[in-house]
């Protein structure tokens, strides 16, 4: 059984058919890329699977469980994190506490621990320190973990947000544009710590990227959306060599 | 020792010291005899106003919405307490009255913080801050409108005044308000809820309830992203932070013996300078509403002997704070010498 099935997903907004007929399967453990133009309906696609959007029509179905029509909450308590193309740190929160509030719903204790400091309270929040700054350790990020988030330079930036994401403990993780901004080295790095991520957290891993020639290195599957429709789904190699997309996409 | 604290629970314990070290400089005052009437009688005042801003700043700064009806909650807290001090006066001792008093007027407050937060809260900055306000004045309308007594035939409510039946008493009465209610509230007291309510919010703040609440305010899709449920803890810290008011409005109602619901305690006007200390302290700087809540309280009445330019040097020290606090050249300055003060007292 596929980790993600998503069924002729459609939404407009007023006459727009951002996404139309839009099917794809995911399998655990794969590393999937989502590739199109600008305003192709990526990013759509993902704030339909989140519950940000709900659909006109379709089904979303994870790891057998049809998610569709639940709210962002509900869905990442289902096991779907995600990043944003345009990064949305708490940036008044330092670097570690955006891995914590990550970590929210695995670590539990109650208002009365809260106010009076109990046992549980010390202990928990111990753990969730531990298992933060273990996080952050993955992505380099252990030396900034008291920095306040907004003053990282912005690729690390795009691995905090990556970091937050996973501290959920997702199915399955969502990466919009992980990539854009950032120089050829530091794109290099990114792509290490995502395969990196995949192979020691037995991720499954959906991931857009607007620069094809990035996605080619590391995916193993792609789909091409061109105005809101699959242009073309598949193996890597066999995506990049198809014709319509080499006009759809090479040629723009 | 100090080296074993965490930074956020060190400066915790920092401003619980500032707040008892003042509140030890008064009683060596008192006890010297430096201490004039007139100060004596700011002292409550100034606390139950310093409760009020850091109740405020935990909805601004903690969780980021612009409220504007905390004179409303003060005013539930005063007078239910009062209500209940009032009626009970000779049948309870004191101390116990007040407690009782503290609680319904706390706890009141939480309740209206939790009714209007629910619709309240699914509105978005400036529309949020109008209705608050508007809800804070038709609280306060009420209670200045209201009848409310009782005699041999029960309980009378009503907004035109009546005549009671035999014995009886009245209660609240209408714009007259409530009278005699018994002077319970004294500095020490103010001082130890003052702690109490730094306590709470503290706490909060340090844990993940706290980091949830800041979550929301500093990106509320991203919250949603990871899973946290907004609604909830936009009311629960609605709710805390109403409910700090009221416990405000107790003291006030404590303080005096003639309680009415008029704009000069209850009105907006109470509601933005409560806010005005909020902002100059620092929003979302729990010790600086305290700070800024004393010296732009105090100021004014110290400088009465300076009549002609008590306003001018008001307002040069409001503006003083203000650069003080939010210039980024000053902000830079203090991050930079605080922290190597802070760096060589650690050590
Ligand atoms: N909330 C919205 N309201 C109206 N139009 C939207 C909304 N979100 C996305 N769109 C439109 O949908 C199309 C796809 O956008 P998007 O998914 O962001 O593209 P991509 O991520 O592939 O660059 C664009 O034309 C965009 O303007
Ligand atoms: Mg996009």
């Amino acid at each position: 059984m596929a980790l993600l099935q998503v069924d002729n997903l459609s939404i407009s907004f007023g006459g727009l058919r951002a996404v139309d007929d839009f099917n794809l399967t995911i399998e655990k453990g794969e590393l999937y890329g989502l590739i199109g133009p600008n305003g192709a309906g990526k990013t759509t696609v993902f704030n339909l699977l989140t519950g940000v959007y709900q659909p006109n029509e379709g089904l979303i179905t994870l790891d057998g469980q049809n998610i569709t029509g639940k709210s962002t909450i509900e869905i990442n308590q289902c096991g779907i994190a995600r990043t944003f193309q345009n990064i949305r740190l708490f940036k008044d929160l330092s670097v570690i506490d955006n891995v914590k509030v990550g970590l929210h719903n695995q670590y539990h204790y109650s208002f009365m621990d809260t106010m009076l400091r109990t046992g549980k309270y010390r202990r928990t929040e111990k753990e969730i320190t531990e298992k933060a700054c273990a996080l952050l350790e993955v992505f380099g990020l252990q030396d900034e973990k008291d920095f306040l988030s907004s003053n990282l330079p912005y690729g690390k930036q795009r691995k905090l947000e990556i970091a937050r994401a996973l501290a959920t403990n997702p199915k399955l993780l969502l990466l919009d544009e992980p990539a854009a901004g950032m120089n050829p080295n530091e794109t290099g790095e990114l792509m290490d710590t995502i395969a990196f991520v995949r192979k020691n957290f037995d991720m499954t891993i959906l991931l857009i990227e607007h620069d094809m020639k990035l996605v080619s290195g590391i995916c193993e599957k792609l789909t091409v959306l061109n105005f809101g429709r699959v242009l073309c789904q598949g193996k890597t190699s066999d995506v990049l060599n198809n014709p319509e997309v080499i006009t759809a996409y090479l040629g723009e | 020792m100090l080296k074993k604290l965490s930074k956020t629970s060190r400066r915790d314990y920092i401003t619980y010291g500032i707040v008892i070290a003042f509140y030890l400089i008064v009683q060596l005052f008192k006890v010297t005899g430096l201490l004039s009437s007139h100060m004596e009688g700011l002292l409550v005042p100034l606390t139950y106003y310093s409760l009020a801003a850091v109740s405020l700043n935990l909805t601004v700064g903690i969780l980021g919405e612009l409220s504007l009806g905390h004179a409303g909650f003060m005013c539930i807290g005063a007078f239910s307490a009062s209500l209940f001090s009032v009626y009970t006066k000779g049948l309870l001792p004191g101390g116990l009255r007040f407690f009782i008093a503290l609680l319904i007027g706390t706890i009141l407050a939480a309740i209206f913080g939790f009714l209007i937060g629910i619709p309240v809260l699914r509105l978005k900055g400036d529309y949020l801050a109008i209705v608050t306000l508007a809800f804070g004045e038709i609280i306060k309308n009420i209670l200045a409108a209201v009848y409310f007594g009782y005699d041999e035939a029960g309980l009378h409510i009503s907004f035109k005044s009546f005549q009671l039946q035999g014995e009886g008493k009245m209660l609240i009465n209408g714009a007259m308000g409530i009278q005699g209610t018994p002077t319970d509230s004294n500095f020490t007291i103010a001082v130890i809820l003052l702690l109490l309510a730094l306590v709470i919010i503290q706490h909060l703040i340090g844990s993940r309830d706290g980091r949830a609440i800041m979550s929301i305010r500093d990106n509320r899709i991203a919250a949603e992203s990871v899973g946290i449920n907004i609604t909830k803890y936009k009311m629960l810290a609605f709710t805390i932070s109403a409910a700090i008011a009221g416990s405000a409005g107790v003291l006030f109602s404590h303080n005096t013996s003639t309680l009415t619901a008029t704009s000069t305690y209850f009105g907006y006007n109470v509601s933005i300078m409560i806010l005005v200390y909020v902002v100059l302290g620092g929003i979302g700087n729990i010790r600086g509403s305290i700070i800024a809540t004393t010296i732009l309280y105090a100021l004014p009445e110290l400088l009465r002997g300076l009549n002609t330019y008590r306003m001018l040097i008001y307002s040069i020290v409001l503006i003083a704070i203000m650069l003080f606090n939010w210039a980024p050249k000053a902000i830079e300055w203090r991050k930079k010498n605080l922290s190597s003060i802070k760096g060589r007292f650690a050590k």
